[in-house]
């Protein structure tokens, strides 16, 4: 394991030639600020909606790693003064899907810092985070002595086809994308890294219910408080020390636990599956697109009877997604 | 007279500084220590955005480290330094810069001011004791601790073990009861006074020095020689989760810390600007006069620490994976489960729904697909009804169903042809009321109208899955309510073994059961079972069908028994 992370690291080395800094505010970072580190490519109608959430939230710094767009994210980016970009035209497939770069920007950046790493379209929830901004959480972690916090993915949808209404810029997505699955979640531990593996939610209900081992994953680390030898193994489902993975209790209580609301179905959506389906630069040859793009030809609607209309994180509490822990 | 502050402060000193000044404009002062750790660079700002108030002083600095002998040593000298410098103060509040007072300082003033002798310090023997951290009360005071317990708990471990294990004890200073309690407490000038100006402080402090964490001791075991008039409990309100770390009061608590009565709070997170803007804002008395009462806030914090530790019964997620035989409940609620009743009763589901107004699914674990109630497609939180992904974990496609209809009795139906991984999660389950009837699965076989042979392997395969299963539901490790009848012995008794049942699913079906289910038609049953026998099967879960004599499936007329009160 030891030599796995070490490996990891190296490779995040190699992969900073990769990276050309072209807006540099790393400098304006003060020690206890909450850090967000975000890899995205054509992103630009969904970026304003993401960096005011994350504003109000108490994120201080955000660090992009552009893969190569060209519908004008970056020029959007340029110019914010909490933002820092890199470029990059390197594979995103050859990165480990930008986990290589990643690593790179934490270990450089973000030791001893609480980094926050999500992609543009999951949003944290967390418990109280409609009263505490996120550093609350972090302070509280702290003095628990917590380095890691789990929040695993929800799939967020619309009522109707995918694309029956129209993101607009710097809209909240889930004012369209208000449903979500409350209870077909598929947990399991892998017995290597320690970390949890679940899978569910519409993607396993619709588009791999025939092949349910190659679902999705949904469980994700992305809230850690970084030390320079730490590594993101794969995306952010689990890191090396395996230690981090240890976010859940097997002896019978409950760690505090967020969720990421998946903001990937929108009228976005169907654009993005042709052109990922082009670069074939995702996860194991981009089944995942495959599968949509197969699906969602015939029949666009992911929502049924069972699906429960988000409110709030209480909801999400009750049915048992994310739990308060001992926080109160 | 008034009461006087002394603050031990470490970090946030902006809001130090605020509640140090609410205290001082008020007519309290205040003597603070900083500990030695703060850098030069916080440390003058802070004394200088205080020098405009003359009664607020700066007592000699410490380096303060958690459990340990500098917090007493920090206390004692702003305390001295509060009783010489300030006559005024009849009591001295200790108080740490995360503490915010809720009620107005009036309030507190008059209500010391009608306690004069009073001093309020917990302080209870060490046998009386439920909080104490690492499991050590009483060894507190015999033990020694040189290594430091958050930066070296291996060593602090260990030496505790050896200590223990040779017997070591440190001999208690005579006239001394230790007692523990809340470090933050309110005494009164004579008390306090009394045991810093006692002439055997030498030795009690060179005693105190190598206790475990003398500021939750030294003040409360010491005050017990000098005074009488104790009220044991803290005037701070201050609560602690389970690993013996404060809770934090955000933004949100604060209605409930107005309610709570309380004279002052610790601790606050340094950001909560609206605690902040609130409660050191004059104008503002929520509560006047009421006796402290802090239970509402109790609830709360006991309620986080019983989910942290205990969890939600039957509940599996992203941080709650209680391991094998972990956690309190491997489901959420009771459920029925139904072996073979379908294959012997006809429409058994409509005919249970009727009976105990649950929901009643089909085979949830058929083959083909699950069966939810009422054929749908989907169930309860989107749970799909396609075998693959139900098979790709059925454990958990069974405790999430539970889970998910929380405030609903499921019932469903199981058998041989089902798949079987769930076995042992029912028969140690709780929560599952397993009913059999043995062999039942053979009726159907008889009534479907396939080859023969076909039915002769059919029937090997489904027998010998049943039998592993029936020694799953007698293993001595079965904690499931289980019933287990041979269809012989079913048939010969319907109503009773039904009525049990339905007497165990729902207390409110006081009412007996006016009506059976109808039993198939089992002319010829006998002798398909002869028939398999004769191509060399041996059926035995059923029970006795003698040939010749066909089962009688016509449920007896029952007399009611008539009642005598």
């Amino acid at each position: 394991m030891r030599l796995r992370r070490k490996r990891a690291l190296w490779q995040a080395f190699r992969a900073r030639h990769e990276l050309s800094l072209i807006q540099d505010n790393t400098g304006r970072i003060r020690p206890d600020d909450l850090l967000l580190v975000c890899t995205l490519r054509n992103e630009r109608v969904r970026l304003p909606y993401f960096l005011q959430y994350y504003r109000d939230m108490g994120v201080s710094h955000f660090l992009f790693i552009d893969n190569d767009s060209d519908d004008g994210s970056r020029d959007f980016l340029l110019g914010q003064d909490d933002v820092s970009i890199w470029h990059t035209t390197a594979s995103y497939r050859k990165s480990l899907f930008g986990v290589h770069w990643m690593n790179w920007i934490a270990r450089k950046y973000c030791h001893d810092h609480w980094m926050l790493t999500v992609d543009v379209d999951e949003f944290l929830v967390f418990p109280f985070c409609d009263t505490r901004p996120i550093p609350a959480l972090t302070d509280w972690l702290d003095n628990s002595g917590i380095r890691s916090f789990s929040a695993m993915l929800i799939d967020m949808y619309p009522k109707g086809p995918v694309d029956g209404q129209p993101y607009l810029e710097g809209q909240n997505p889930f004012e369209i994308a208000e449903w979500f699955d409350s209870g077909n979640y598929m947990i399991s531990i892998n017995p290597e890294y320690y970390n949890l593996w679940i899978q569910g939610g519409p993607r396993a209900r619709l588009f791999f219910n025939d092949d349910p081992y190659n679902a999705p994953s949904l469980n994700k680390i992305p809230l850690v408080k970084w030390h320079r030898d730490y590594a993101y193994m794969q995306s952010t489902h689990m890191l090396l020390p395996r230690g981090l993975n240890y976010v859940y209790e097997t002896e019978g209580g409950e760690k505090a636990s967020g969720a990421l609301l998946h903001a990937k179905f929108l009228s976005t959506f169907v654009q993005k599956t042709e052109e990922e389906l082009q670069r074939r630069q995702h996860y194991a040859g981009s089944r995942e697109y495959l599968a949509y793009h197969d699906r969602l030809k015939d029949d666009p609607e992911l929502w049924c009877n069972w699906s429960e209309k988000y409110i709030n994180w209480r909801q999400l509490e009750i049915l048992g997604l994310m739990s308060k822990g001992n926080w109160a | 007279m008034t009461v006087g502050f002394v603050m031990l402060v470490h970090t946030a000193l902006h809001r130090a500084e605020q509640v140090a000044r609410h205290w001082a404009t008020h007519g309290c002062p205040v003597v603070i220590h900083v500990d030695r750790r703060v850098k030069k660079e916080n440390y003058q700002p802070f004394v200088d955005s205080l020098s405009d108030l003359d009664n607020v002083v700066f007592s000699k600095r410490h380096a303060c480290d958690w459990g340990t002998w500098s917090l007493v040593a920090a206390s004692q000298d702003a305390s001295e330094l509060m009783l010489s410098r300030f006559p005024e103060a009849r009591h001295v509040y200790l108080s740490s810069g995360s503490c915010l007072p809720l009620r107005p300082v009036e309030d507190l003033k008059q209500y010391l001011a009608a306690r004069p002798m009073t001093n309020f310090i917990e302080s209870v023997t060490t046998e009386d004791v439920p909080w104490t951290v690492g499991g050590l009360d009483a060894e507190r005071f015999t033990l020694r601790f040189p290594f430091s317990w958050k930066k070296q708990r291996r060593l602090f471990d260990k030496y505790v073990a050896f200590q223990r294990k040779i017997g070591y004890r440190r001999k208690i200073p005579d006239g001394l009861v230790p007692h523990l309690g809340s470090q933050w407490w309110c005494l009164t000038r004579q008390t306090l006074s009394a045991i810093l100006e006692d002439p055997e402080r030498k030795t009690y402090d060179a005693y105190f020095k190598r206790v475990w964490i003398p500021d939750e001791s030294y003040y409360q075991t010491l005050v017990r020689i000098y005074s009488n008039n104790i009220e044991s409990r803290s005037l701070t309100l201050s609560k602690f989760d389970y690993q013996g770390k404060p809770h934090i009061f955000y933004d949100d608590h604060l209605q409930l810390l107005r309610r709570s009565d309380c004279f002052v709070a610790r601790k606050m997170w340094p950001k909560a600007e609206r605690l902040y803007a609130t409660f050191l804002n004059t104008d503002v008395n929520p509560m006047k006069g009421a006796e402290p009462n802090p239970g509402k806030i109790d609830r709360i914090f006991s309620k986080a620490v019983e989910r942290r530790v205990m969890g939600r019964e039957g509940l599996y997620m992203q941080s709650r994976l209680p391991s094998h035989g972990k956690g309190h409940g491997k489901t959420s609620a009771p459920y029925s489960i139904f072996e073979g009743f379908t294959d012997l009763f006809e429409d058994f589901d409509l005919w249970l729904t009727r009976a105990v107004g649950a929901r009643v699914h089909g085979h949830l674990f058929a083959p083909e697909r699950a069966e939810f109630s009422g054929g749908q497609k989907l169930f309860s939180g989107a749970q799909s009804d396609h075998a693959a992904l139900r098979d790709y974990n059925p454990l958990g496609f069974l405790t999430s169903l539970i889970w998910n209809t929380r405030g609903e009795r499921q019932c469903f139906m199981f058998g041989p042809r089902d798949n079987q991984a769930i076995s042992w999660l029912v028969a140690t389950d709780p929560n599952a009321q397993i009913s059999v009837i043995t062999g039942a699965w053979a009726v159907t076989l008889f009534r479907s109208n396939r080859s023969f042979t076909e039915i002769r392997r059919e029937a090997a395969r489904l027998q010998k899955i049943e039998a592993e299963h029936i020694e799953i539901l007698r293993s001595q490790h079965v904690k499931a309510r289980v019933r287990i009848w041979t269809m012989a012995d079913f048939i010969e008794s319907q109503m009773e073994p039904l009525q049990a049942i339905i007497d165990e699913i729902g207390p409110r079906n006081v009412r007996r059961l006016t009506e059976a289910p109808r039993m198939r038609d089992l002319t010829g049953f006998s002798q398909f079972l002869q028939n398999l026998k004769n191509q060399g099967m041996k059926p035995h879960l059923m029970g006795d069908f003698p040939v010749g004599s066909e089962p009688d499936t016509h449920p007896r007329e029952r007399k009611r028994p008539y009642l005598v009160k």
